[in-house]
């Protein structure tokens, strides 16, 4: 499985306020959601994007709430993967047990600009800078996680245990 | 290579003698808790589950907190939900309008958390019952989905970081500026992924809502959780609100930790976090170094300092004094039960008298729900837990986390201060 798209960057500590603001939590559509992603760091963000289109920030991304709405609002925009120094610890369970492709890679983080076309290989790790011409290994998930990601989330990963 | 307490709670729950950092472990939970916010979402996905229904009515805790009292249509749609789904899984522990409180101060004082018990709920600041000496953390609401279907959440266990508290606060200073001091000592993501384990004879002069308070920002550090041992205090405090059965873990001699820090209490001084992030952090003395901060709003409550010791001592700021002129004091007891004490002791009268509102219980202005949004440029000290941008209101408002002390000093004054510029 492959992603592909044109980057849009961010820096260190990108919040999950920032990402989908609470002042639309009453809501829990998907789309609706998708409509205001990033809407408080980057007011551009829900005009650009496109489907497959990749975030690489860097350290800590996903921080504070564990609303899971955040991770949702990123994928249903279209993005295609995220990839950062680090991730916060509850957004990473969320991006993984909703099927949002993440990669850790400290040095992709740093290496890719915005607008660059990436391409990552999740079945590799490899992160490809097609703009660049240069390549990262990003880290592999546990075998655990894995086979959540490979059943596209934890629930059909329960269900099929 | 012995085990830290959390790595003992985790093994235990997991059936395993012995459990290490980084292994990946399934542990049986002894509580499951969501929101107004987080459960809508949970609830949703349990549709998805094979097996139908929740795994023990009496181990899930729901509580409408956030947006409740509804403050919009949407949001009285997502209390429907989750009092439905409630009432058709005879929940046990539903909280209505009434009942309810803010999730985090509401669990303790209702017994529901105790030490060595293993907890997850879809709200991140979860990790406030490590004060009781449970290993308690925040997850998503699929993660919560799961949580009710099975009772078993995977977890990978945590390194540590320890920090070794010794001597006593000074007055003035709460749990609120010992967790600000280590925030922004350590950084927002200094404990990313690990326990922060609280050890030292310091904890003994702490009381259970200082300890709150700390454990409940280990988030705001990155944390997984935060955890004390359990002493005399924190039996007591189970004793007095819980029937159930607490089972206290020690960390071994030899456990390992990643870093140590050694924190002298009496060395601390009441600390801000400026704006946009909490490790942003800033003594009084610093601050009554730099010209004079002018402040619009200040809140007093939140999980993180709305309980009962936390309104005695705004109150004690409070008393006999008002608010400056065109001030907004907005005062959240937590819980019901601490409204009415802070009514019976007349903390009330007092926040009244000094021209603050007092609120039921809600998360409300914390998340930037209602119940006190900022506007454009406007600043706010609040006794919250995040300041992140666009957090209360605007993305140009700003916020200022400060302890109940240095709120209520500042709604009087109308600028960023502690209580000791405060004349008589």
């Amino acid at each position: 499985m492959n992603a592909k798209g044109t980057v849009f960057k961010y820096g260190d500590n990108v919040d999950t306020d920032v990402i989908i603001p609470a002042r639309y939590l009453n809501s829990s559509d998907p789309e609706e959601l998708a409509g205001h992603c990033m809407e408080d760091i980057d007011g551009d963000f829900v005009k650009k994007v496109k489907k497959g289109d990749i975030i690489v920030a860097a350290k800590n991304f996903g921080c504070g709430s564990s609303r899971e709405h955040a991770p949702i609002a990123i994928k249903a925009a279209g993005v295609s993967c995220v990839i950062a120094e680090t991730f916060a610890r509850i957004f990473y369970r969320n991006a993984i047990n909703i099927g949002l492709p993440i990669v850790e890679c400290p040095e992709a983080s740093r290496g890719i600009s915005a607008g660059d076309q990436v391409e990552v290989n999740f079945d590799t790790g490899v992160i490809t800078d097609l703009t660049k011409g240069t390549t990262f290994q990003g880290q592999a998930f546990p075998e655990f996680m894995q086979k959540i990601i490979a059943s596209e989330g934890l629930i059909n990963y329960i269900n099929r245990q | 290579m012995g085990m830290t307490m959390t790595q003992k709670i985790l093994a235990a729950a997991a059936g395993l003698e012995k459990v290490e950092a980084g292994q990946l472990i399934e542990a049986k939970l002894d509580l499951v808790l969501g929101n107004d916010i987080t459960s809508p979402v949970a609830i949703k996905e349990m549709d998805r589950f094979t097996v139908k229904g929740v795994f023990d009515k009496d181990k899930i805790a729901l509580v409408p907190d956030h947006f409740a009292p509804n403050k919009d249509i949407k949001s009285a749609e997502h209390c429907k939900c989750v009092r439905e789904f409630a009432r058709k899984n005879q929940i046990t522990h539903y909280y209505e309008v009434g009942e309810m409180g803010i999730e985090h101060a509401l669990l303790p004082e209702k017994g529901l958390t105790v030490a060595g018990d293993v907890i997850i709920g879809a709200d991140s600041h979860t990790c406030t019952y490590g004060a009781l000496g449970a290993f308690s953390t925040g997850v998503g609401s699929t993660d919560m989905a799961a949580g009710m279907a099975t009772g078993k959440a995977w977890f990978k266990v945590p390194g540590a970081i320890r920090f070794h508290l010794t001597g006593s606060l000074p007055q003035w200073v709460s749990g609120k500026d010992v967790i600000l001091h280590i925030i922004g000592m350590i950084g927002v993501d200094g404990a990313l992924y690990k326990s922060m384990e609280f050890t030292g004879d310091g904890i003994a002069s702490l009381s259970m809502d200082d300890r709150f308070t700390i454990a409940n920002m280990a988030i705001e550090a990155g944390g997984k959780n935060g955890i004390f041992p359990v002493d005399s205090i924190a039996e007591q405090y189970m004793k007095e609100h819980s029937g159930k059965q607490y089972r206290i873990y020690e960390a071994d001699p030899d456990a390992v930790y990643d870093e140590e820090y050694t924190i002298d209490l009496s060395s601390l001084r009441p600390t801000v976090a400026f704006p946009h992030l909490p490790e942003n952090a800033h003594t009084m003395d610093e601050i009554n170094a730099m010209e004079p901060i002018a402040i619009d709003q200040t809140v007093i409550g939140s999980c993180t300092n709305g309980r009962l010791s936390d309104l005695r001592v705004a109150a004690e700021v409070l008393k006999g004094r008002h608010v400056a002129k065109g001030m907004r004091c907005i005062v959240i007891p937590a819980t019901q039960a601490i409204y009415m004490q802070a009514m019976e002791e007349g903390l009330l009268k007092i926040f009244l008298e000094a021209g603050a509102v007092v609120s039921t219980p809600t998360c409300g202005p914390c998340l930037g729900g209602y119940m006190g949004i900022l506007a454009e440029g406007e600043r706010c000290v609040s006794t919250t837990n995040r300041n992140f941008v666009g957090r209360m209101g605007h993305v140009t408002s700003e916020i200022y986390l400060a302890s109940p002390a240095v709120a209520a000093a500042s709604a009087v004054k109308g600028i960023l201060c502690g209580p000791d510029s405060l004349s008589d």
